[in-house]
């Protein structure tokens, strides 16, 4: 105990000392600090302060030391999300490879390919992107078709991902591809291609949020060192759904908008707009819908947090991540559509006058949070899981 | 505050389940209902909960209880709730229990709480007036007269009130129809007291319910329970208490219903194999299983806050309310309907648990309640 809370002084005197005043606001648009080659810093405090905390290995609290990370232990890591929650200090360094890749890596990577990837991705020197769904692979994923041949000391890949999120934007790319046409599940190995190279390109798609942030990503005679493919030939598959894992883990807790429950604002949102009586939201419809929604987000973080004491308390892993995955991206929706029906006309804006900044990026928002329950593996594809995993019912 | 159980609990829930299992299985709530058991209730039963220190789970030692606290009694009501057991247990531990606890003399303590640990006595709450829980809503009046209080009015939905031993009523000696100020308690004996007349109701749970009648009823000044217009300050923490452990009893309700549910989508066929391989039904399932998941959570949470005296009792026990009342309505009519026609039938036990799950529902605040309680103790 003592020494914690010797930990914890040290890393608020650190955090006061290093953390810049305009890192303890808000993030705003387009100030997201992801890192990689082609990094923009819209706010040069952004890359200090990532530099800073990669530094001390803090991007990646956790992580072992040896890889660069900061070796903490879960209490130590708790401590310091607290003192930066303390002092409103954004994230240093938002990335696939902290989410999904490096987990991973670190479970089934080689020591060599550890040493090669790892400190880059804690540094926020190389960005990530995920290519695992195709044209006809999608809540069907192990029926990708991407080829992947042997040349003897490189490999060759030939095929089309999609939705390929900032691939536009990414230094490499962690595939599924296929190695073994004869099987499904069996024939699917888990590589890693360096983007910058002729074989490989990519077309951002717009979505109907207006953003373009996934893209498609062809392959053509695009290669890879044979010391890039990750475990076993046609093993991929395995280290694939523990990486979804890690994806639905992250994607479930935008259930909770940020950490913001129903949104701290929404019933604020609903005096200020639609109007209030005696104290209360005038319109009681409203008013119950987000009772209904505040509640439901009361629960779930509740279920989430009894499922990380269960873990910790050793009793076994507590309800399935599906269930989180499902019922968190179902919740930020309603949420979503719930604030847009508070907002009126006002949340229907696209762009220019007559609408305040937070109205249109809400807008915006909302059309993007659809995708929350597509990404990731559908909510039907979820409730599948359970339904055959948790239920045990049969095919 | 922990969401998971620790040693002890767990061993008092293993404890708990084996005893209703076993000794208070569905046959036996319906061996009461079908015999028109005058009582409604088990005595041979009450008593064994009594011996096991379950009615005095939240009394303390010093008045003959096992002080085991709030989560302690929850995961008992969890385990009555799986097999319907009917007990006093709502009516006069957690609110006539928990309101002498919290209001009582210390004479009053002296004489009620060690007969409440040893199941020697029965309690109900005299509180409702209307179709619909509103318990500031009080017409029935307490005058002074001497040292005594005269008490005319009338109760409804008085839960075990034609079993009960002493009543606590609760009257109005000032104020208007919907104050809280102005509200008083009485313990009312209910042998040999004039002008008082008890009649059961039959609810469709087939529990126990009664309206109370008083006609000029005298009572002494004694009797009054926390202070005189002061008693919804005692009123109303029982009543979250009350509302937890329905809450918590529901939980092993809809656990029941949501398990048999499974069980008999595993095991029925239909169109050459087992309905449970439809999609239709596992995403249905595996809905309710979300459902059952976040109940959980909140009965947990609701429980350890009154455990640790925390000051978001009245939220929690307002969320736990609203939504156990939910979801027990969804999984009770969904596990009916994934039954198909054996569902219907009186023999199976799921109209039980619907039947059952409604009249909880309506305890203490229905959802409707309990939303709009929730909403103006964020202060919109
Ligand atoms: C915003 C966004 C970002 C994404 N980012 C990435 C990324 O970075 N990298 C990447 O590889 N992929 C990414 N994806 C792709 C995503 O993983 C797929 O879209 C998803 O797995 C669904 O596949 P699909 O689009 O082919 O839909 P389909 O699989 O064709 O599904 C169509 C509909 O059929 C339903 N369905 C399919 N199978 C079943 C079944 N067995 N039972 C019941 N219903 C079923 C689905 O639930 C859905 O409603 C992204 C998607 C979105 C929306």
């Amino acid at each position: 105990m003592d020494a914690l809370e010797k930990f914890r002084a040290e890393t608020r005197e650190w955090l006061e000392a290093n953390c810049p005043a305009s890192m303890r606001t808000p993030m705003k648009e387009g100030e997201e600090p992801w890192g990689g080659r082609k990094a923009v810093w819209k706010n040069p405090d952004s890359k200090i302060w990532m530099e800073r905390m990669a530094e001390r290995g803090w991007t990646a609290p956790t992580w072992p030391k040896e890889y660069g990370g900061g070796g903490l232990t879960k209490e130590e890591n708790m401590v310091l999300q607290q003192e930066m929650r303390r002092i409103h200090a954004r994230t240093p360094l938002m990335s696939f490879g902290l989410w999904m890749l490096g987990p991973a890596l670190l479970e089934f990577a080689n020591e060599e390919q550890k040493k090669e990837h790892i400190p880059p991705i804690v540094r926020g020197e190389i960005r990530w992107c995920q290519g695992y769904s195709e044209p006809g692979a999608g809540s069907d994923l192990a029926g990708l078709q991407t080829k992947c041949e042997d040349k003897g000391d490189h490999y060759l890949v030939n095929g089309q991902k999609i939705w390929t999120s900032y691939a536009d934007k990414a230094d490499w790319i962690f595939c599924l591809v296929r190695t073994d046409t004869s099987k499904k599940h069996e024939g699917i190995s888990f590589l890693l291609i360096d983007m910058d190279q002729p074989g490989v390109e990519t077309r951002p798609i717009t979505m109907i949020s207006g953003a373009s942030p996934f893209c498609e990503t062809f392959l053509t005679d695009a290669k890879a060192p044979k010391k890039n493919l990750v475990g076993e030939l046609n093993k991929g598959w395995t280290i694939a759904k523990r990486l979804l894992q890690h994806e639905r883990a992250m994607i479930s807790g935008m259930g909770l908008g940020g950490g913001g429950g129903a949104g701290p604002g929404i019933e604020q949102a609903a005096k200020d707009y639609i109007g209030e009586e005696n104290g209360r939201i005038a319109d009681p419809s409203v008013r119950d819908k987000i009772v209904r929604q505040k509640m439901d987000s009361q629960a779930f973080a509740l279920t989430m947090r009894r499922s990380a004491e269960e873990a910790k308390a050793g009793q076994g892993p507590g309800a399935a991540s599906s269930m989180f995955k499902y019922y968190g991206t179902e919740l930020n929706k309603r949420r979503y559509e719930l604030l847009l029906e508070v907002m009126g006309i006002q949340g229907l804006g696209w762009e220019g006058e007559g609408f305040s900044e937070d109205e249109l990026t809400t807008t915006r928002a909302w059309l993007r949070s659809k995708g929350n329950s597509i990404e990731g593996g559908t909510s039907e594809v979820q409730l599948n899981v359970i339904a055959k995993r948790v239920l045990e019912l049969p095919e | 505050m922990a969401l998971v159980l620790n040693e002890e609990q767990a061993l008092l829930k293993e404890t708990a389940e084996q005893f209703f299992q076993e000794k208070v299985p569905v046959a036996n709530f319906r061996k009461l209902r079908d015999s028109k058991d005058e009582n409604g209730y088990d005595t041979a039963v009450w008593r064994e909960i009594a011996n096991l220190g379950f009615a005095g789970i939240m009394v303390p030692e010093q008045y003959g209880g096992t002080d085991f606290g709030p989560v302690g009694l929850g995961l008992v009501l969890e385990q009555a709730g799986r097999t319907l057991a009917a007990t006093p247990l709502i009516s006069t531990v957690l609110l006539a229990g928990s309101a002498i606890q919290q209001g009582g003399t210390s004479a009053q303590r002296q004489k009620y709480l060690p007969l409440i640990a040893s199941g020697e006595i029965v309690m109900a709450l005299a509180l409702e007036e209307g179709a619909h829980h509103n318990p500031c809503a009080i017409a029935t009046k307490a005058e002074a007269a001497g040292d005594n209080f005269k008490i005319t009015g009338k109760k409804v939905f008085v839960l075990d009130g034609h079993v009960a031993d002493v009543l606590i009523v609760a009257a109005r000696t000032s104020g208007g129809p919907k104050d809280t100020s102005g509200i008083t308690l009485f313990l009312v004996d209910t042998k040999n007291t004039d002008g008082l007349k008890i009649t059961r109701t039959h609810m469709a749970d087939h529990r126990n319910a009664a309206i109370v009648e008083f006609d000029g009823v005298s009572v002494p000044a004694a009797n009054v329970l926390g202070s005189v217009d002061g008693g919804w300050d005692v009123l109303e923490p029982a009543l979250d208490i009350g509302r937890i452990g329905i809450a918590a009893e529901t939980l092993g309700l809809i656990q029941q219903v949501f398990d048999t549910t499974v069980d008999y989508l595993k095991e029925r066929k239909q169109f050459g194999k087992v309905i449970g391989s439809f999609q239709a039904l596992q995403h249905r399932a595996a809905e309710l299983f979300c459902e059952v998941e976040l109940c959980r959570s909140v009965v947990l949470e609701a429980l350890s806050a009154v455990e640790e005296r925390r000051n978001d009792v009245p939220k929690l026990a307002s969320l736990a309310k609203a939504r156990l009342a939910e979801a027990s309505r969804l999984i009770t009519n969904e596990g009916l309907q994934m039954h198909g026609g054996i569902g219907m039938t009186d023999e199976y036990d799921i109209g039980l648990f619907m039947k059952r799950a409604r009249v909880a529902a309506a305890t203490l605040g229905d959802a409707n309640f309990h939303r709009n309680r929730y909403a103006e103790l964020d202060d919109y």
